[in-house]
């Protein structure tokens, strides 16, 4: 088969469902939902074809498509001539984008297996869940920096309506924070992207937006010294803009308000996106376009990136233990695990980045499937409050077991994904860095005490007699569970499936940030 | 001047507006004759007809002609920059009358003849604006605009709101135009003529003389006086006010094509007459006074009215006067461009002139149909707007998502182009600003979205739209989400038929 357009047919797939959605009539709840979740399906085959196609002995972008797309004048010569600035429909993958892919397919159709709760509105919801599947794989697949910031604005509208309309009680006010956040950060990766493309026409490059030949011009040592001749700490200043716009979506303390009201506030599935894949959006900005296109810049700035790593990992992990509030635990905990990531940039070596993915993979499998299970409790116990909680190991035995193994992941047990890469993460920055690296390491202790809290507090302990006859989970709910639950299991035990595509691709990466670096 | 001389001219090529003048006097004819209950809608598509036919015309000249041509000494004259804004006006205008003729049904509006033919007569001053290069046709322009729009604001007889608006703004039009007066007066006072192309000579003279003080103040009378026209801080008061009185198609009439026609004046105006200017102590720093010095002070204007046209729009509730502080920030990114002022100024102009005209006017039909059918101007009006029409809700949305700059839509892209120029100048600051108000505004263009999805309405019933302004509404929900996707469509159709370039088009050179 050819593979030319997959990228965009995985991209524009959830498109069939959005189409045949807008023909039913809305009183048909049920052939909505099977719509919807059917819907899912397609792009999901078609990147697990992405996956098995991939080429791991490739260093280089794959899957790649390029199209011309609009011609912006931007100014004439003296003789009338017009320069113009081409802006094309760019695709491609590699060892970082294609895991993301992955998982964006598999949580999203989880995702849309979870909605079963939605109860009203079905038709627009899932529209909107199937418009943000479309932003979320734009984001990943794009190599276009026009592309990927219109990909990444993409995602906002949808994500505002679903937190706003099917929400829980202070729905609208997590929506606009959210909106107003996010729309800073777009708004400061804006005007870095335009400042890079700016820059590049200056050295006698040919003008472009596309990431792989920005990289080459920008991490150039001929432009590099040129640069700390003409602007010294400009591109530094841009590296930072571009930190801070990512850092809000990761979220990076202290930009990490609007997640919590998100988490709390937002409906489960959508919660499962949002953790799962929204966040791990920032990740991977950081990592293609921060280190990517500012090696030199991140190295320099490592140190700040450690700290603040910590600070993520101490401040979430401190905080997710006097919660009460299991939605809250698990929004403090995902701070606590997106400082991991941090950490695993710091290191700046192959190890600490191939941790820093794992986990952003890896959490997202484990935060969809908590958060999956937090929403099975609430829709019997309609309570999220862990004092209210207790025993429900009695009662539910099944659904409690995957809770508690789920936070075995999340705190980092050996065989499962968690593990793995902590464990990388750590070991990059024992390399480069080892107090801020013993300190970082007191935060798993306290991953293991906040998460062991809170859950044995709901799943053991004295059960409140309401609780008496609460079902046990249903198919519909046990097979995310189960998919989630092996997805995580089989990083654990076999992580080569992703650290072989990983491999190459970091070894075009790493030499230029090291190599500078000393 | 002869008689014989003024025969000498082709004067074909002026056809859009004598068109326009025509269907103006003769709307005012038929109406004298009509009788006082019959059904004045054809009046309505009779201006209408007239409009597409000056179009037609327009775009004729726009082929035919290669270069300038100059009536009277640039009295008048027919250029790539004039023929652009003017298409812009007769779209505007045509957009205005299909609102407008499901507007008036309901018999607010009792002096339906004057209603149109005051709109057309209004045309043809903005039209006039848009191509002469002479302060005394540019002014009558003007004026013409202005006295036209005085009396279409004040038309609601018996709502209160309308009279003192239109009380309003004949007010503060006056001081403006004073001011306009006092500047013009001194550049005439400098150089002895109101030619633009002799006044760039001799302004550029007197500056060098050590009149340098006077030119400045000129220059600042201009700014002020002109800015009242688009709505640009410190000029800004009266939008608020007028457009909230004003019948809702007018309102649309004033964001779009009067403001438009505005900017075609003062860019026009202020970048002839001042470009010139040279300051000769300054050599070393080029000394080029209003791309190093006159433009500072239009970039605080630019920056001002985005922060306060945005800030103030957060405290909105009246979707109309919400409306009118988001023109006056919209005024603002438009004046960025000019202040940057690079190769691309005319392109991003009118791309993003176009663009506001789209969702300006789709906005305001929205607007229209729904304030209506509420009896209230409140946001509250818009509760529920989905479940009763969803059409009407996702179009909103469109607009309201492209006044905000969100992709993927033609506003995003007119903003980005602007941006990007900003940028690439270096003018970070300004650029800043610009981004930083924009998320600003998506607060409250979000605060229409969340009462249309969000919120329960007070009634379940159907909204049903009048034929012209869902018409209205479908031309500008496609058109905005079309050029959001294929930008380069409208850039390469602005580039293609109006030849800017690096002397800006054909505006800086006198005619034949």
């Amino acid at each position: 088969m050819d593979n030319s357009m997959l990228l965009s047919l995985i991209t524009f797939s959830p498109l069939l469902a959005i189409l045949v959605l807008a023909f039913v009539p809305k009183r048909y709840g049920g052939i909505i939902k099977q719509i919807g979740i059917l819907g899912t399906l397609l792009p999901l085959v078609l990147s697990l074809m992405l996956f098995a196609n991939f080429d791991y002995q490739l260093d280089e972008m794959q899957f790649v498509e390029h199209v011309p797309w609009i011609e912006v004048p931007i100014g004439a010569g003296a003789g009338g001539e017009l320069f113009t600035f081409p802006i094309s429909y760019d695709m491609g993958v590699d060892g970082i984008s294609m895991p993301l892919i992955v998982l964006t397919a598999i949580v999203g159709t989880m995702a849309a297996v979870a909605s079963w709760q939605i109860k009203r509105r079905l038709k627009e919801y899932f529209l909107l869940f199937h418009l943000l599947l479309i932003g979320m794989f734009g984001v990943f697949a794009t190599q276009n920096l026009l592309l990927f910031f219109i990909f990444f604005e993409l995602t906002l509208i949808p994500a505002y309506f679903l937190i706003g309309i099917w929400g829980f009680s202070e729905r609208e006010r997590a929506a606009n924070k959210f909106l107003i956040y996010n729309g800073i950060g777009s708004a400061i990766m804006l005007l870095a992207f335009i400042a890079i493309i700016w820059l590049v026409p200056q050295v006698n490059a040919d003008p472009t937006m596309s990431m792989t030949e920005l990289r080459n011009v920008l991490t150039s040592p001929d432009f590099q010294a040129m640069m700390e001749q003409m602007k010294p700490g400009f591109l530094f200043g841009l590296f930072l803009a571009l930190f801070i716009a990512f850092g809000i979506k990761l979220p990076i303390f202290p930009f990490h308000t609007w997640m919590l009201k998100v988490h709390v506030q937002a409906p489960v599935p959508v919660v499962m996106i949002h953790s799962g894949i929204l966040l791990k959006m920032g990740a991977y900005g950081l990592i293609r376009l921060g280190i990517g296109l500012f090696p030199e810049q991140a190295y320099s700035f490592a140190a700040w990136m450690a700290v603040l790593g910590v600070v993520n990992i101490l401040y979430g992990a401190v905080l997710a233990f006097v919660q009460n509030d299991l939605k809250m635990v698990m929004a403090y905990s995902s701070i606590s695990h997106m400082g991991i990531v941090l950490l695993g940039f710091a290191a700046m070596n192959t190890i600490g980045f191939q941790g820093a993915i794992f986990q952003t993979i890896s959490h997202g499998f484990i935060s969809a499937l908590l958060f999956l299970m937090i929403g099975v409790i609430w829709e019997r116990v309609e309570t999220s409050q862990i004092d209210e909680l207790g025993g429900l190991a009695k009662s539910m035995p099944f659904a409690s077991g995957i809770l508690l193994t789920a936070a075995m992941a999340s705190l980092g047990l050996p065989g499962m994904s968690g593990f793995i890469s902590e464990f990388l993460a750590f070991l990059g920055l024992f390399g480069t860095m080892p107090v801020i690296g013993s300190i970082g390491v007191l935060g798993i202790i306290l991953t293991a005490v906040y998460l062991l809290r809170a859950v044995l507090r709901t799943t053991f302990g004295p059960m409140p007699d309401r609780f008496q006859r609460l079902a046990d989970a249903q198919p519909l709910e046990v097979l995310p569970m189960i998919v989630l639950l092996g997805f995580i299991i089989l990083l654990g035990i076999y992580p080569a499936v992703l650290s072989d595509p990983l491999q190459e691709t970091l070894k075009t990466i790493v030499p230029i940030v090291t190599g500078i670096g000393g | 001047m002869d008689v014989k001389d003024i025969f000498s001219y082709d004067w074909s090529y002026l056809l859009p507006e004598f068109i326009i003048l025509g269907f103006a006097t003769l709307l005012s004819l038929i109406d004298l004759f009509m009788g006082k209950r019959a059904n004045r809608a054809v009046l309505g598509w009779l201006a209408l007809l007239g409009v597409v036919l000056a179009g037609g015309f327009v775009i004729s000249n726009m082929q035919e002609l290669d270069e300038p041509i100059s009536y009277m000494a640039d009295m008048l004259r027919v250029d790539d920059f004039g023929n652009a804004f003017k298409l812009l006006f007769l779209g505007g205008v045509a957009f205005t009358l299909l609102l407008s003729l499901s507007y008036l049904k309901s018999g607010e509006v009792r002096h339906q003849g004057e209603y149109y033919y005051l709109l057309l007569t209004g045309l043809l001053g903005a039209m006039v604006m848009a191509s002469s290069a002479d302060l005394l046709t540019l002014f009558v322009g003007l004026e013409l605009l202005s006295l036209s729009s005085y009396v279409l604001v004040g038309l609601r007889k018996k709502v209160l709101a309308s009279n003192e608006a239109s009380f309003k703004y004949v007010v503060s039009g006056g001081i403006a135009t004073a001011f306009t007066l006092f500047g013009m007066s001194y550049i005439y006072g400098l150089t002895g003529t109101t030619n633009l192309y002799e006044i760039t000579q001799r302004l550029s003279e007197a500056y060098a003389s050590g009149f340098g003080f006077l030119v400045l103040l000129a220059f600042a009378c201009l700014v002020v006086g002109l800015g009242f026209k688009i709505s640009t801080v410190p000029n800004h008061m009266w939008a608020p006010d007028v457009y909230q009185g004003a019948p809702t198609p007018v309102t649309a009439f004033l964001t779009t094509v009067s403001k438009a026609a505005g900017f075609a004046l003062v860019f026009r105006l202020l970048l002839v007459a001042f470009i010139g200017l040279f300051n000769p102590d300054q050599v070393s720093g080029g000394g080029r006074v209003f791309l190093e010095e006159l433009s500072v002070y239009l970039s605080i204007v630019a920056a001002l009215s985005m922060i306060i046209g945005n800030t103030m729009a957060l405290r909105q509730t009246n979707v109309k006067r919400m409306m009118a502080y988001s023109g006056i920030a919209q005024a603002g990114y438009l004046l960025v461009p000019f202040v940057t002022l690079t190769s691309l100024f005319f392109e991003q102009v009118m791309f993003y002139l176009f663009a506001y005209l789209l969702m300006g006017f789709g906005a305001f039909a929205v607007i229209m149909v729904v304030t209506r059918e509420q009896q209230t101007e409140d946001l509250k009006a818009f509760a529920g707007l989905y479940h009763r029409s969803p059409f009407a809700a996702v179009a909103m949305s469109i607009f309201l998502l492209s006044l905000a700059g969100i992709p993927v839509t033609a506003g995003f892209f007119g903003k980005f182009y602007i941006f990007w120029s900003a940028i690439w100048h270096e003018n970070y600051w300004l650029s800043a600003i610009m981004i930083a108000t924009s998320v600003v505004s998506y607060y409250y263009y979000f605060g229409i979205i969340r009462q249309m999805y969000m919120r329960p309405g007070s009634t379940e019933a159907r909204l049903v739209f009048p034929t012209g302004a869902a018409a209205v509404v479908a031309v500008t929900a496609g058109l905005t989400v079309l050029f959001g996707i294929v930008p380069g469509a409208a850039i390469d159709y602005i580039h293609a038929n109006f030849n800017s370039g690096f002397d800006f088009g054909s505006m800086l050179t006198p005619g034949r």
